[in-house]
């Protein structure tokens, strides 16, 4: 990780927190180019954000915009080439060894060899947990997202929104502090989709976990958020911050309100100026 | 007289869909072409040869005689499918099977040599891709070598390992395990290469934020994700290991197994017992694919990959 000497400056970067609330997500002057044979690629410009625990925040962009990016740098999986990046106080190579995040793909991802039930005990297994609360801790988590009775199918036997509640289970159950989430409901139906926002925000209420959560969906980058970061393509970078105050026990009825329609706007107008860079 | 006639052409329809919908009628379609082609083939190849002697004994023949006569040789030129069933019942079940002419004992002989390769071969297959898949510079080094092992004719190759391995004091099962080996470890290896790297990015990324070591994720993802490339080249394998077997026995010499039984019968002309040992190692070969078959759709449908 190569420091930058002098903090950049941008807009972007929120009011500094109180003190109380850790922050989980920590960034300054982050940037990444990916070197390809057509030149390189600005995946990520100057990036300066902050997420405090217990936040919900959303990522939301054009697709390019680098918002996966970031979240696979908040996860190393990817490797920044410029700027400053901690994860709960460390380097995100320690917090991952530290197992300090679950990642929810775009796609479940579930071993097509494994029931369910042992899909999700998959990172317990890694991590070296006896079998006994293994199990006890799967039930509880499989109960958690509503699939309590599907522990003996396998995932072929499960519709997609279930497969992809299956895999936020896996991602919850040893327990990570912080969720990333790279777009885990886009190949779902908006039926399921809704439903499954409901229940992700109830988990988020329940569990108090830090979610960061990549969409390009306003609606629900709006209705689920309590920060939402709006991003620009080409070079990637992040041209608002919108917080919002919604209730935390909110419903899918708070899409109809002016104050939703309000974030939902502002959220529409950062994404339109990004777009103006392209022209 | 059609209304009477309709229902009874109806169940016929009805059962020769029903028989042609699944397996058994398009098999028995095939397998009764061939032993048409068959017979014909044999009636036209051994005909020259049998006028040849109809002539030279100076006998009076019909047609039809002709036809008899062609599938009745001692030596023909193409055996006719009964001579060689006849001959497969008398080698095989009347035969006692302790006796040098019986075809079980041979066959027995290959088989155990061509099973012992296989398994050398499947593991020694299995250990050269995961040791590509692992290492790079296996990787770079080792696939050529694996590669060109195959260009080689085997028929070559065999009669020098034999002697070889005869000069060392190694005879009898071995040296034709090796050779079955050689042939078999091929399959397994380009096979396992492809299976132990077919897991897609997204599921080697979950196992990075598990913080994974190689083993685990050798044995939790690459292993498991393998398993359906690993019984196709398991398949391939099975089949050639009997190949390389027989082979091994053609140079020799042997004195029994399989490829001695086609040996002696080149020798003295004897091409029923030619024949009859052909087809037995195909329906040996036939039993091996599908033991492995069996055995993948078991350890498959476990794994709720059945399908």
């Amino acid at each position: 990780m190569t420091a930058v000497p002098v903090p950049p400056v941008s807009l972007a970067t929120p009011a500094p927190a109180p003190e109380s609330r850790r922050r989980v997500v920590d960034t300054r002057g982050l940037s990444l180019t990916f070197q390809t044979a057509d030149g390189p690629v600005y995946a990520l410009s100057d990036v300066d954000i902050a997420i405090e625990q217990g936040e919900f925040v959303s990522f939301i962009g054009p697709s390019g915009c680098g918002k996966t990016t970031l979240l696979r740098v908040i996860a190393d999986l990817e490797q920044p080439t410029g700027g400053d990046i901690q994860v709960n106080g460390v380097s995100p190579r320690e917090a991952r060894l530290g197992r300090a995040y679950g990642y929810v793909f775009q796609a479940a991802g579930l071993y097509p060899w494994r029931t369910i039930e042992r899909n999700v005990a998959l990172p317990l297994e890694i991590m070296g947990v006896p079998a006994t609360e293994r199990r006890e801790r799967v039930r509880q988590h499989l109960d958690l997202v509503g699939l309590g009775g599907f522990e003996k199918k396998f995932p072929w036997q499960l519709s997609g929104g279930m497969q992809q509640r299956a895999s936020i289970a896996r991602a919850l159950c040893f327990d990570p502090e912080l969720l990333l989430m790279d777009e885990p409901f886009g190949a779902l139906d908006e039926i399921v989709r809704d439903h499954l926002n409901e229940q992700l925000l109830r988990l988020w209420d329940k569990t108090g976990k830090t979610v960061v959560f990549v969409t390009h969906s306003i609606p629900e980058a709006v209705f689920l958020s309590t920060k939402i970061v709006v991003m620009s393509p080409r070079p990637g970078k992040i041209i608002d911050v919108i917080p919002t105050d919604f209730d935390r026990d909110r419903t899918l009825d708070i899409r109809e309100t002016p104050g939703f329609l309000e974030v939902a706007h502002r959220v529409r107008q950062g994404l339109r100026a990004g777009h103006s860079y392209d022209d | 007289m059609t209304t009477e006639a309709l229902p009874v052409v109806a169940v016929r329809r009805r059962t020769f869909g029903r028989l042609m919908a699944g397996q058994t009628g398009p098999v028995l379609v095939v397998v009764t072409a061939i032993i048409v082609l068959w017979y014909a083939g044999a009636i036209w190849l051994n005909t020259p040869w049998q006028i040849d002697l109809f002539e030279r004994g100076g006998v009076e023949w019909s047609n039809a005689d002709l036809v008899r006569a062609t599938l009745a040789q001692d030596r023909p030129l193409l055996p006719a499918p009964h001579q060689i069933v006849a001959e497969m019942r008398k080698t095989i079940i009347d035969t006692p099977i302790t006796s040098k002419r019986s075809l079980v004992f041979h066959s027995w002989v290959t088989l155990s040599s061509s099973v012992l390769g296989f398994a050398i071969g499947a593991v020694l297959g299995i250990l050269l891709a995961v040791g590509i898949v692992h290492v790079r510079s296996l990787d770079k080094s080792l696939m050529p070598w694996v590669i060109s092992s195959q260009t080689v004719p085997i028929l070559a190759v065999a009669p020098m390992v034999i002697v070889v391995l005869a000069a060392i004091g190694v005879r009898g099962l071995v040296p034709k395990a090796i050779i079955s080996t050689y042939l078999c470890f091929f399959p397994v290896t380009i096979g396992m290469v492809k299976g132990l790297r077919s897991p897609d990015p997204l599921q080697m990324d979950l196992m990075r934020t598990y913080n994974a070591n190689r083993w685990q994720t050798f044995w939790k993802l690459r292993w498991p994700s393998s398993m359906p490339f690993l019984f196709t080249s398991l398949k391939v394998a099975v089949a050639i290991s009997l190949v390389g077997a027989i082979v091994g026995e053609l140079p020799t010499g042997a004195s029994a197994g399989l490829g001695a039984r086609l040996l002696a019968g080149s020798y003295y002309g004897q091409t029923i017992q030619i024949w009859s040992a052909l087809i037995t190692a195909a329906i040996l070969a036939a039993l091996l694919v599908t033991l492995v078959a069996a055995i993948e759709r078991v350890t498959l449908r476990r794994m709720g990959m059945g399908v």
